[in-house]
């Protein structure tokens, strides 16, 4: 017999107690709600070992030693969303350079780390259920990242269509698939590349992508092109630079149609449609589906009233709908901070401080971080978003403090060069 | 601490609620950890031309802070992020910063470059630059074991004139040549 996890954690924290987790777990379908690391001091779990989660655990360890850290991961590894765009064009012969390992990280900071699929939260009970266990926790940081949402493209599914049509927009297997397309692509055949309606994980991120692939196309295939069909009424995010960079470099290969909201996709013929309006057909269709907060957020009860993401406290990152829940990177709503790796730096350490801050009673300290999303726009120039982020007392909210926000005067050799640095020390901050 | 007592008075449901209404100002350590996004945790950048920030002089990051946000000092993405902080909290930053300890990076150097930049130095550097660039000396950085990259990238600046510099060190820089300030960039680089 077997018993959905789901339905199984809700049956308990139904019956609203710890004590019957344990007793279901000795007579249970597996061994997955028993508990593993059992719990001896104060413990915090973190979910998620990407750009926010190592950093929490890391950062609480280096606050309080006497606070246990678990790390929850689904992988042995992890690979940067973050430069995958130039992998996909081509300048990286693969992704060891984007692909960071837990083993120093968590030897140097005394993190426990337990590599695991998360499938559940009981709030009630303050306990995770993985697939290797269940693990109480005085607190819990989820840092998840983002799920698609697929129920908005008629005929995507998640365990077939990624593998004909990439999203490519969690690296890893996805970013090799679609480079792999690319290059068995006939020249002169089409990219149809698909943007959803903001907000989406990394704003520029799309854009980047489609300056790489078109890079990648005047390089190795004459007379092909790149749809780009955006869902947005325009360019979200460094639409000058972008524009400009496109004209400088790839004028004529890159088709830009903004207003072009995908609903539909045929995966066997390659083709996307708009609105039941229009159908585009491409050679490699590179779809880039709606998202939401990871699936263990929603799991876990965390998500808002807009279905989508995380609403949090913005100086404790705590959850406004589940107490002792922190949520923190893409799946929460940082105020005015983008959804972005460094974003998820900056709130996990503000995070990791008022969880030691209210685990020992301590008076918290408000907010303070920082985004810098660079954009390779060809192989030697990048560009640049930039801005320092606060709390707003009145609002109650993270705002972007006033002149600190803005980007690159123009595309820069400088900057790329500044932007291969930036990813060197914050994927050694997340892996050391 | 001022509101520590009215705090502890609160439960925790409310302070979940509006934890930021009472909570205390970002601290130096809130402000710096920030910046390790790019500049590695407690200032020690794993390179290349980001600079280490562990062990600089708080004066000189107060100073560059300040010519940053006045347009004074080029620069990419820091002009606009000065923009963020007040002088208070440059002084807390620097403080945070010159606090921790001094972080030695390990990288590739000529040893030819570093050998006639030792020489270039004692020349032309060491008054103001002294112990090798190790020490401070009014506001003067630390330099000594910092990535080369961004070293060449600074004397670069200053060189074309982007960067303004005393009457004093552009004499001295002024008659130098590209190679000449290679070299120079490689020893303060070389400096354990
Ligand atoms: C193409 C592209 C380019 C980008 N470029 C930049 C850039 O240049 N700069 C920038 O700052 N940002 C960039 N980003 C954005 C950046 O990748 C994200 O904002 C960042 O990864 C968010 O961090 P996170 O911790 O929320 O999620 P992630 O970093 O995705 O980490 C989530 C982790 O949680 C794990 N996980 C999720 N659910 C479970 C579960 N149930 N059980 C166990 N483990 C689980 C996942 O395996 C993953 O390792 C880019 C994104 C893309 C797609």
């Amino acid at each position: 017999m077997t018993i959905d996890r789901r339905s199984f954690l809700k049956m308990t924290a139904g019956a609203g107690a710890a004590g019957v987790l344990y007793g279901c777990a000795s007579t249970g379908p597996s061994g997955s709600t028993a508990e593993v690391m059992p719990k001896t001091g104060r413990r915090v779990v973190v979910v998620g070992g990407g750009y926010g989660g190592t950093i929490a655990a890391k950062y609480i360890r280096m606050m309080d030693k006497s606070i246990e850290v678990v790390l929850v991961e689904r992988n042995d590894h992890f690979v940067s969303c973050p430069f995958s765009n130039l992998y996909i064009g081509g300048l990286m012969k693969d992704l060891s350079p984007l692909t960071i390992r837990y083993d120093k990280l968590v030897a140097n900071h005394g993190i426990k780390f337990l590599q695991a699929e998360v499938t559940g939260v009981d709030a009630a009970s303050q306990t995770v259920i993985t697939s290797k266990g269940a693990l109480k926790y005085d607190r819990l940081v989820l840092s998840p990242g983002v799920d698609f949402r697929t129920e908005e493209v008629k005929g995507y599914n998640l365990a077939t269509t990624p593998d004909v049509i990439p999203h490519a927009w969690k690296a890893g297997p996805q970013t090799v698939l679609l480079r792999k397309q690319l290059e068995a692509m006939p020249a002169g055949g089409n990219v149809v590349l698909t943007i959803p309606l903001a907000p989406f994980r990394c704003p520029p991120g799309p854009y980047e992508r489609t300056s790489m692939i078109a890079m990648f196309l005047k390089q190795h295939k004459p007379k092909s092109k790149i749809i780009v069909l955006d869902a947005n009424p325009d360019i979200v995010s460094k639409k000058g630079l972008f524009l400009k960079g496109w004209k400088k470099h790839y004028e004529g290969i890159i088709d830009y149609r903004p207003a072009k909201k995908v609903t539909e996709v045929d995966a066997a013929s390659k083709t996307v449609l708009i609105e039941g309006l229009e159908d585009v057909k491409g050679a490699v269709v590179n779809l880039i589906p709606p998202q939401r907060a990871g699936q263990i957020a929603v799991a876990a009860g965390v998500v808002g009233s807009d279905k989508k993401w995380c609403p949090v406290n913005p100086t404790t990152f705590e959850s406004t709908i589940h107490k002792g829940i922190h949520v923190i990177g893409d799946a929460c709503i940082a105020g005015a901070m983008p959804k972005s790796g460094y974003s998820a730096n900056s709130e996990a350490k503000a995070c990791a401080t008022n969880i030691v801050n209210l685990m020992n009673g301590k008076e918290l300290v408000d907010f303070s971080g920082i985004n810098t999303c660079y954009s390779f726009l060809s192989a030697k120039e990048a560009v640049e978003v930039t801005g320092v982020y606060k709390v707003d007392k009145a609002k109650n909210a993270i705002i972007a403090v006033p002149g600190s926000v803005g980007v690159s005067p123009d595309l820069s050799e400088l900057e790329a060069v500044y932007a291969e640095s930036w990813l060197k020390n914050i994927l050694t901050e997340m892996s050391t | 601490m001022r509101i520590k007592g009215i705090q502890w008075a609160l439960s925790a449901a409310v302070l979940a609620m509006s934890a930021s209404a009472f909570a205390a100002p970002p601290t130096p350590a809130m402000l710096s950890n920030a910046c390790a996004g790019c500049h590695g945790t407690h200032g020690e950048s794993a390179g290349p031309s980001m600079p280490a920030l562990a062990g600089q002089s708080k004066v000189a990051i107060v100073e560059s802070m300040k010519g940053f946000k006045s347009g004074e000092r080029p620069a990419t993405v820091m002009g606009r992020l000065a923009k963020g902080y007040s002088d208070a909290e440059f002084e807390a930053m620097g403080e945070f910063f010159s606090k921790q300890k001094p972080f030695t990076t390990s990288q590739t150097l000529d040893r030819a470059k570093v050998a006639k930049g030792a020489e270039l130095h004692e020349k032309n550097c060491a008054r103001c630059h002294v112990e090798n660039g190790k020490e401070i000396k009014d506001n003067s950085p630390v330099m000594a074991g910092q990535w080369v990259k961004y070293l060449e990238i600074q004397m670069a600046d200053y060189h074309s004139g982007k960067r303004k510099m005393f009457d004093r060190k552009a004499e001295k820089m002024k008659p130098l040549s590209q190679s000449d300030l290679d070299a120079i960039a490689h020893f303060y680089a070389s400096v354990k």
